[in-house]
């Protein structure tokens, strides 16, 4: 067959110089087998993520045009007011999910950063089992764990108890964020929930950014008369830039859809947009709305992320 | 004057340790209160020590067999994601074709996107397709939201890796059959290991992605959270502290035979 194909028939023309020599069929067949090989070994897991990744999402996109009902099915009426109707009635739920995951975000650059920096720079041979000490509550379960904070900041809890002592939830409740002498069931308890369980999120990132920071460079500033706050807010934190976005990144988008902490730890005054998805699909069966509401949460996100990742000036996040 | 120059210089340190407590005391809590009896359904006021609990950590109604779904679960979603995720990132890491920047895109967007959506729109689709709700779908979704966590572990080790070494092996006769079994993939294992821990970990944990696809299956995260509406038993922090020693000790092990290795060499 590579013997076919070779050409025989005429005079041989002059071999142009400039040209590059005609490949023997058997090296072209295999070069072709070679720019095969990667579709090859990508065709599993791209159909997997096309099929049940993609697909559903432009289904849901139909779906959250339909109307009907479960009974008699649902048809694509291009029924757009489903999204202005969702909106409207759950915008409070929307500002609520956007807000304290917007300051759980914060709350965990802040926390996260110093313990990232210790890790890098001032855990020597500790380092290791500090980084497993920060995976480590991973292991148990996301679940369990939320229950463990609903136990910590229980009514009869002594941490509660010492709040009112020293008069701190007057303060809180205050400002707004609990409720007389309860932490359990006020948006301070959601959100130290979701600190709590995205902290890793925001650490990990932050650490492998810290981690390729060279230390001369610290040695270096301070050679150059820079105070130690100086050489942080010129050198290093410019430099574990790509860190905050990622870690941002990865606390806010599961922080915003999460509604675990907010049914575990909050009241129905602290329901976040997860929470009405989740309802609407499972509950009220209504999966015009649910689709809707899943569309306008991924709009605002990748919205607030473009803007985000445009103004912290890095986009090599892929 | 002494103290609080100390306290300058190490002022970190002390934000990152309190950081550590803050991060630990939930699993201790959790520990703590496995060894708790309680006088009510509700396990949040500690009454008494008692081993009730890790004596029989199989005595409520449907939890062990949750969890033994559960790990079944993780098991096969582990398996089905890695050697998927291995395969693309290798394709990735190693080859320029077409289309490669729009795959790193698929393989990024499930990360980028919350939880509720992912699932919801999967339980749309297979509502739709009247498929059966159960075990097969729940590892479906599985494997679909840890295959992008593997892709990123093992891309990412692959392109660290020195092309060099499989020249070599080359050069010294090793078939590519060789090359990759003896070579090759020794040297991807620890990107290929974190992955497949990262999958375990993800599908074993996952309630939300979970809770659109499992009609009436119970999963060990789902059980817990209707136990949660109820009353959550003792035992339930029994598993959840289990877990966290067996995976500790496993990542200890792991970094001790690691070093061990090094040692050697």
């Amino acid at each position: 067959m590579s013997a076919a194909t070779a050409p025989v028939a005429g005079p041989a023309p002059l071999p142009d110089p400039a040209a590059p020599a005609p490949l023997p069929a058997a090296l072209k067949k295999a070069a072709r087998r070679r720019r095969a090989v990667p579709y090859l070994l990508l065709l599993a897991g791209v159909a997997w993520l096309l099929v049940f990744f993609v697909a559903p999402m432009v289904y849901q996109a139909s779906t959250s045009v339909q109307t009907g009902s479960l009974d008699e099915g649902f048809k694509v009426t291009w029924h757009f007011s489903t999204y202005w109707d969702a909106f409207d009635a759950y915008w409070p739920q929307f500002v609520k999910s956007l807000v304290y995951s917007g300051i759980a975000t914060v709350l965990c650059l802040g926390i996260g950063y110093p313990l990232a920096y210790t890790i890098a720079f001032r855990a020597g041979r500790w380092r290791n089992l500090v980084l497993i000490l920060v995976i480590a509550p991973f292991f148990t379960s996301f679940l369990i764990r939320t229950l463990a904070w609903e136990t910590i900041l229980a009514d009869e809890s002594p941490l509660v108890h010492f709040l009112n002592t020293i008069h701190l939830l007057d303060v809180t409740s205050a400002l707004g964020i609990t409720e007389g002498d309860r932490v359990m069931a006020t948006p301070l308890a959601v959100v130290c929930g979701l600190t709590y369980n995205f902290l890793p999120f925001m650490i990990l990132p932050l650490y492998t950014s810290l981690e390729r920071v060279d230390g001369r460079l610290h040695e270096a500033a301070g050679d150059l008369y820079a105070t130690p706050f100086t050489t942080f807010r010129k050198v290093t934190f410019p430099l574990s830039m790509p860190g905050v976005v990622a870690g941002t990144l990865l606390t806010f988008i599961p922080a915003s859809g999460d509604y675990i902490n907010a049914e575990l730890l909050g009241s129905t005054n602290q329901k976040m947009i997860g929470s009405v998805i989740q309802s609407q699909f499972l509950r009220v069966l209504d999966y015009p709305t649910a689709a809707a509401l899943s569309f306008i949460l991924m709009a605002v996100i990748l919205a607030i992320v473009m803007v985000y990742v445009r103004r912290a000036g890095t986009e090599e996040l892929v | 004057m002494r103290p609080i120059r100390w306290l300058r210089k190490n002022l970190v340190v002390v934000f990152g340790v309190l950081t550590l407590v803050y991060l630990i005391v939930p699993n201790l809590v959790v520990l703590l209160f496995s060894f708790n009896k309680p006088n009510g359904r509700y396990n949040y006021t500690w009454t008494r020590f008692s081993t009730d609990a890790w004596q029989h950590p199989c005595g409520v109604a449907g939890m062990c067999d949750s969890l033994t779904l559960s790990l079944k679960l993780a098991v096969y979603a582990t398996i089905g994601a890695t050697v998927l995720g291995t395969m693309t990132a290798f394709a990735l890491a190693r080859y320029r074709f077409r289309g490669r920047a729009t795959t790193n895109m698929l393989i990024f967007l499930p990360m980028a996107m919350p939880e509720v959506v992912m699932g919801a729109s999967l339980g749309t689709l297979f509502l739709n397709m009247r498929i059966q709700f159960g075990f097969w779908t729940i590892l479906i979704a599985h494997i679909m939201f840890c295959l992008s966590f593997v892709v990123v572990a093992v891309k990412a080790r692959v392109m660290s890796m020195d092309p060099r070494l499989e020249q070599a092996a080359q050069d010294l006769y090793a078939s590519p059959t060789q090359t990759f079994l003896r070579v090759t993939l020794p040297l991807a294992a620890p990107g290929i290991a974190a992955g497949a821990l990262l999958s375990f970990a993800l599908s074993f944990d996952d309630y939300i992605i979970t809770s659109f696809n499992a009609g009436n299956t119970v999963t060990f995260p789902m059980f817990v959270w209707g136990s949660a509406q109820r009353g959550t038993p003792v035992q339930v922090n029994v598993i959840g502290t289990a877990m966290f020693v067996i995976a500790v000790l496993l990542v200890l092990a792991g970094q001790l035979l690691g070093s061990s290795r090094r040692k050697v060499r």
